[in-house]
């Protein structure tokens, strides 16, 4: 078929102007964040976009899981700016309310966090639109329990919109709730994962996750297992995830102890 | 044609009867008078109309009129059963001078349709003495003693028991009264009745007491023509709000709680207010938080026929302290974060816009109170919290329920780690366990009821309980609580906790979920 080549060639330029529109559009703090999970960084060509709506999508009783991977993703993209998290009343009830020294304990720092209790879906959707469209904080949070009408695309759009004027990242939780079309830049489905075994006192690590990215505007999607490091702050990928046993260093014998014996601190419970 | 009306009377119980406390004219004209039983009332004229006392309907109605009556001076106060107390003071010659803003007060409320008595006078008591007997009276300062001197006694609203005792000892008037040496009369009736003649002889003076705290700056505007449209009231708004602006400049001041009243023409007053989290120096961020407020109403402004007053108050006010801005953007970022808290708080209300506080408490629930945004921001940011352990997983849950979800649990052992559990109609067996970790209550916090040890037995007596067993209380709120962290099979990490020692505090254990961990 002639001309095919050439309307080809037309296409990529149209798609490489439309990025690049696409692209100038954000203002306040551009780029990426990066998660520091190399592989999800690499599909995400980068990491995670400013300016852009995120979801993030949990069963309800995944819903403190998803909590903390959001809570990562707001830590990875403000970078000490001020965060506000929207959140509903009845999500409070079901899910519980955030506890600032279990943010503390992800390596998170409380004072840069400023909640709304938002008496409904309605006035959640408002007041993050609101925080979006002004540029005072480096992400916006918002937390919806259950199913909704009331975000549609047209509220998404209306979101996305906000978040590319001002630069503000938004980040949408949604715990119970099954996912619609939407304007969002990435799509997660979030879900805990077990801990990798180990000895009988040493209940657990950091928290692991198993990541489901569904969607993706712009790249491939993809699926990881992801801790979040409280000391570094940053997803790492697991380390010998799903084997059952692994060989840890004993003491050698005692006549020649090349490798000295760890001595292994037993964690406080307390 | 109109129905016959008979007379009206309003009865109240006192000492056990029913006695006729308000009557209309056509009641007093038939010889009913006020303090006489309903008895010898239906005896005079049994076709009389009779009401029952409604005293909080009374108090609700003039506080009513006392809002409406702002509109003549920021300063009003209540004087129960029936009166109200106007200070005038600097305001008559916006109306044209005392004469005409009484006229005006007057006029509008009698047709409104109620019975107004008004006087003014230097003091409170003096103006009040005349209400009750020379309605409309103006009386020149100076000139106290003289235009009350001849009033009956009753008229200084004492007691009745004082009252009755001058007319017995043949002091009718209150100039009689005056005549006698002060200490005489201190001597039989007590000093608080003598400071209340000296205040009504204009010698000594009281401030009335306003239901309302002055307002630093008030600006108003007054419409001829009613006002009704959402637009004339935005507009009315901006310009009050331009002024007030420009009248706080001067004084280097910024409105920290700002209040708009909206008089309607019908006699009903509306007021909403804003707060902020620091002063406010632009008209445009006064008008744009009264735009959120007004958005936000429940219910919202109602203008009926219009409004014919729109006033404008700075309630509190704080002085602005002009900074240099240096480069560092966290100043800014900190001024943007405040004025849309600002705003937001002004559409959902100030305490649900909150930031978080660290407590000195190990009680997990207690570890961090939230506090309004708008007043706490700064403190918020600059608070010190506990450092977590470095290579420690997360020791506290990311999720709180409050208060504890109850579970059923099954342990290996009475007081041993839980094996598995039911939590929300759901099963869960529980396949990492870590704990437990003791968490006593703050029995120095809890005094109230403490146990008193049992008497004959010496060593308690001695070396007292120390802490969960000397506060241990039957509700169980501050018992010991064992906690667990324990991870199910699907990897969902659990905050479990067991509450109270075993024999020492419960002879059964209650189980909870407290948290969850990320």
């Amino acid at each position: 078929m002639a001309g095919n080549g050439s309307s080809a060639g037309t296409l990529a330029r149209l798609r490489d102007r439309i990025a690049r529109i696409e692209a100038g559009r954000g203002g306040g703090m551009p780029g990426r964040a990066a998660l520091g999970h190399e592989e999800a960084d690499a599909v995400l060509q980068g990491g995670l976009a400013r300016g852009a709506v995120h979801e993030v999508f949990a069963e309800g009783r995944h819903s403190a899981t998803a909590s903390g991977f959001i809570a990562g993703l707001a830590q990875r993209i403000c970078a000490n700016r001020p965060l506000l998290w929207v959140r509903q009343d009845f999500s409070a009830r079901e899910s519980g309310a955030l506890s600032m020294r279990g943010w503390r304990e992800l390596g998170l720092d409380p004072c840069l966090l400023v909640t709304v209790h938002a008496s409904d879906v309605e006035s959640a959707l408002r007041t993050a639109a609101d925080a979006l469209a002004c540029d005072a904080f480096g992400a916006v949070v918002m937390e919806i329990w259950g199913e909704t009408r009331l975000l549609d695309l047209v509220a998404s759009r209306r979101l996305t919109l906000a978040a590319g004027g001002s630069g503000v990242t938004g980040l949408l939780l949604r715990v119970a709730a099954t996912p619609l079309p939407s304007t969002a830049e990435t799509r997660w489905i979030v879900r805990p994962a077990r801990s990798p075994s180990c000895a009988a006192w040493q209940a657990w690590g950091s928290p692991v996750l198993e990541t489901r990215l569904v969607r993706n505007r712009h790249g491939r999607t993809g699926q990881w297992i992801m801790e979040w490091k409280c000391d570094e702050c940053l997803f790492r990928d697991v380390p010998f995830h799903g084997a059952q046993t692994y060989s840890q260093p004993v003491a050698a014998a005692s006549a020649d102890r090349p490798d000295r014996a760890r001595v292994v601190a037993l964690r406080r419970t307390g | 044609m109109m129905e016959k009306r008979f007379p009206r009377i309003v009865v109240a119980k006192q000492n056990n009867a029913l006695v006729i406390s308000a009557l209309d004219d056509a009641a007093a004209r038939i010889g009913l008078a006020v303090g006489l039983p309903l008895a010898n009332a239906r005896a005079i004229c049994p076709e009389i109309d009779v009401f029952d006392a409604d005293e909080i309907a009374d108090g609700k109605t003039l506080s009513g009129i006392a809002d409406w009556c702002d509109r003549f001076t920021p300063l009003v106060a209540l004087d129960p059963p029936h009166g109200l107390l106007l200070d005038i003071t600097g305001c008559a010659h916006l109306f044209g001078g005392e004469a005409a803003l009484m006229n005006a007060l007057c006029g509008a409320l009698t047709r409104q349709g109620f019975v107004v008595s008004a006087a003014i006078a230097g003091t409170p008591a003096c103006a009040r003495a005349l209400t009750r007997h020379a309605h409309g009276r103006i009386v020149a300062p100076g000139e106290e003693a003289r235009a009350i001197a001849a009033l009956p006694v009753f008229t200084l609203g004492a007691d009745d028991a004082i009252t009755r005792g001058l007319r017995r000892v043949g002091l009718k008037t209150i100039g009689d009264v005056a005549a006698r040496g002060r200490h005489e009369i201190a001597a039989r009736f007590g000093s608080a009745f003598t400071t209340l003649l000296e205040q009504a002889l204009g010698q000594s003076d009281a401030p009335i007491n306003p239901r309302k705290p002055l307002p630093d700056f008030i600006v108003e505007k007054r419409f001829a023509e009613p006002i009704a449209t959402d637009g004339a009231i935005a507009m009315t708004l901006a310009s009050l709000a331009r002024t007030l602006i420009a009248a706080m400049e001067k004084q280097g001041k910024g409105a920290r709680r700002l209040e708009a009243v909206f008089f309607r023409t019908d006699g009903a007053v509306r007021v909403i207010a804003v707060e902020t989290g620091r002063p406010v120096t632009r008209g445009e961020t006064i008008d744009r938080l009264f735009r959120e407020r007004l958005d936000a109403l429940a219910d919202p402004l109602d203008p009926g026929f219009g409004f014919d007053l729109v006033r404008l108050s700075a309630v509190r006010t704080d002085l602005v302290i002009q900074e240099q801005r240096d480069l560092d953007t966290h100043v800014r970022d900190n001024d943007e974060v405040a004025a849309l808290v600002d705003r937001l708080a002004a559409r959902i209300g100030s305490h649900r816009v909150v930031v978080h506080l660290p407590q000195d408490t190990h009680i997990p629930e207690r570890a961090s109170v939230p506090m309004p945004a708008q007043q706490h921001l700064a403190a918020a940011m600059r608070a010190e919290w506990l450092e977590r352990i470095e290579g420690e997983p997360p020791l506290r849950p990311l999720r709180l329920f409050a208060p504890p979800e109850p579970i059923e649990v099954t342990a290996m052992f009475p007081d041993g780690p839980p094996a598995q559990f039911k939590w929300r109609h759901r099963q869960c067996l529980i396949a990492h366990v870590e704990g437990p970790e003791r968490i006593a209550m703050e029995w120095w916090n809890r005094c109230e009821q403490p146990l008193s040890p049992e008497p004959d037995d010496e060593f308690m007596r001695l070396h007292p309980p120390q802490g969960e067993v000397a506060v241990a209380r039957a509700d169980g709120s501050a018992l010991t609580r064992d906690y667990f962290r324990a991870e199910d099979r699907e990897g969902v990490r659990y905050w479990l906790y067991r509450e109270g020692t075993y024999e020492r505090e419960v002879q059964t254990f209650r189980w909870f979920l407290h948290g969850l961990f990320a």
